[in-house]
C-alpha cells in the first residue's frame, strides 16, 4: 500500500495540526471533561502519524491502549473526583505562568535548534514496511526477553498497587456488634458503619426481602 | 494544471524526519507547560501522558527513518507504552485516595510532605 507522497505529507499536516492544537486545548481548556474528550483525540492523531510511519501494529496497540484504556480510565477518574469548587487565588501565579513558559520556550528553542542543525544519517536503510509486526515479535522473545518478562511483572504490580489504593478502608469489624463486615457490607443490605450508632441493626435486616 | 501537479511542485517530496521531531518537541514543551502549571491533578497526569506521547513519536520517526530494518525504535514505543498504562493506574488511584483524604483535587493544597 502506497499513497502518493503529496497526499502524505498533506496527512501529515492535518495530523500535526492535530496534535498541537489538541494539546494546546488539554493544557488551556478550563473545563477538564473538554479537556479529556481532547486528549483522546490528540491519542487517534498520535496513532494516525504512526501509520504514517509504516507502523501498523504500534498505530493499533497505540488505539487499544491509549484510547481504550488510559482515556477512559482518565474519564472515570473525572467522575469519582468531580466536584465544584473554586481554587483560591495564589499570589505571583501570572508571573510564574509567565516565567514557566519562557523555561518551556527555551526547552522548545533547544529542541528545535538540535533538530534542524544535526546532520542526520540519512537515508538510512530501506524501511522494512509490512514486515514490522513479525520482527516486533521476534525482537521481544528473543533480545527484548528480559524487558518483556519485566514489563509482565510490571503491569501485575500496577495492578494490584492501583487495587489496593484505590480501594475504601472499611473496618474489619463492626463497632457495634464486632462481627466482621468485609463482605457485609456489599451482600447484606445494612447501614453504613458508624452512621447512626443507635440506630438497631436487626429489624432493618428482617425488613429486607 | 492539475492539482495533483500542483502539489507536486509546491509541497516537499517525502515528509521529512524534521517535520516529526519538530512536532514531537512542541507536544513535549507543552506537557511540561501543563505539568508545572495545572491546578487540577488530573489534569497533571494528561500533562504527563503528552509527555509520554511526545517521546514516542520521537522513537517511532527515528525507528523508521534511520532503523528500517532492525526496528528497535518500535519495540521501545511498546515498552514505553505499556509502562505509561501502568503509570496512569497508579497514578489514577494515588488520585483518589489523596481525594478521600483531603477532599480536593487542588495541587496547592497537597502539602503533606512540606517542612
Amino acid at each position: 500500500m502506497s499513497i502518493a507522497d503529496s497526499t502524505q505529507f498533506l496527512c501529515f499536516l492535518a495530523l500535526s495540526a492535530a496534535v498541537l492544537l489538541g494539546a494546546l486545548g488539554v493544557v488551556l481548556l478550563p473545563n477538564i471533561v473538554y479537556s479529556a474528550f481532547l486528549l483522546g483525540g490528540v491519542f487517534l492523531a498520535v496513532a494516525g502519524l504512526y501509520l504514517l510511519l509504516n507502523a501498523s501494529f504500534v498505530a493499533a496497540a497505540q488505539m487499544m491502549i491509549y484510547v481504550g484504556a488510559v482515556n477512559v480510565l482518565i474519564l472515570f477518574a473525572i467522575m469519582l473526583v468531580n466536584k465544584k469548587e473554586t481554587l483560591e487565588a495564589i499570589p505571583g501565579l501570572g508571573v510564574r505562568r509567565i516565567l514557566s513558559g519562557a523555561v518551556c520556550a527555551g526547552l522548545l528553542g533547544l529542541l528545535l535548534r538540535v533538530d534542524f542543525t544535526t546532520p542526520w544519517a540519512l537515508p538510512g536503510p530501506v524501511s522494512i514496511g509490512e514486515g514490522a509486526t513479525i520482527r516486533i515479535g521476534e525482537h521481544l522473545f528473543s533480545d527484548y526477553l528480559l524487558p518483556f518478562e519485566l514489563a509482565s511483572v510490571l503491569l501485575l504490580m500496577a495492578m494490584i498497587g492501583a487495587i489496593v489504593l484505590a480501594r475504601r478502608d472499611v473496618f474489619s469489624s463492626d463497632v457495634i456488634t464486632g462481627e466482621g463486615v468485609d463482605q457485609g457490607l456489599i451482600e447484606k443490605a445494612r447501614t453504613p458503619l458508624l452512621l447512626e450508632k443507635n440506630l438497631q441493626i436487626q429489624p432493618v435486616l428482617e425488613k429486607t426481602p | 494544471m492539475s492539482l495533483s501537479s500542483l502539489f507536486a511542485l509546491t509541497l516537499p517530496t517525502t515528509v521529512p524526519l524534521q517535520g516529526f521531531l519538530a512536532v514531537a518537541a512542541v507536544l513535549f514543551c507543552t506537557g511540561v507547560w501543563g505539568l508545572i502549571n495545572s491546578r487540577n491533578a488530573v489534569r497533571v497526569l494528561m500533562s504527563i501522558e503528552l509527555m509520554l506521547n511526545g517521546v514516542n513519536i520521537n522513537l517511532m520517526a527515528f525507528s523508521s527513518y534511520l532503523d528500517g530494518q532492525l526496528i528497535r525504535g518500535q519495540v521501545f514505543t511498546i515498552f514505553v507504552i505499556t509502562v505509561a498504562a501502568a503509570e496512569a493506574a497508579v497514578g489514577l488511584a494515588i488520585l483518589l485516595s489523596l481525594y478521600r483524604n483531603r477532599d480536593t483535587v487542588d495541587m496547592e493544597r497537597f502539602n503533606l510532605l512540606r517542612w
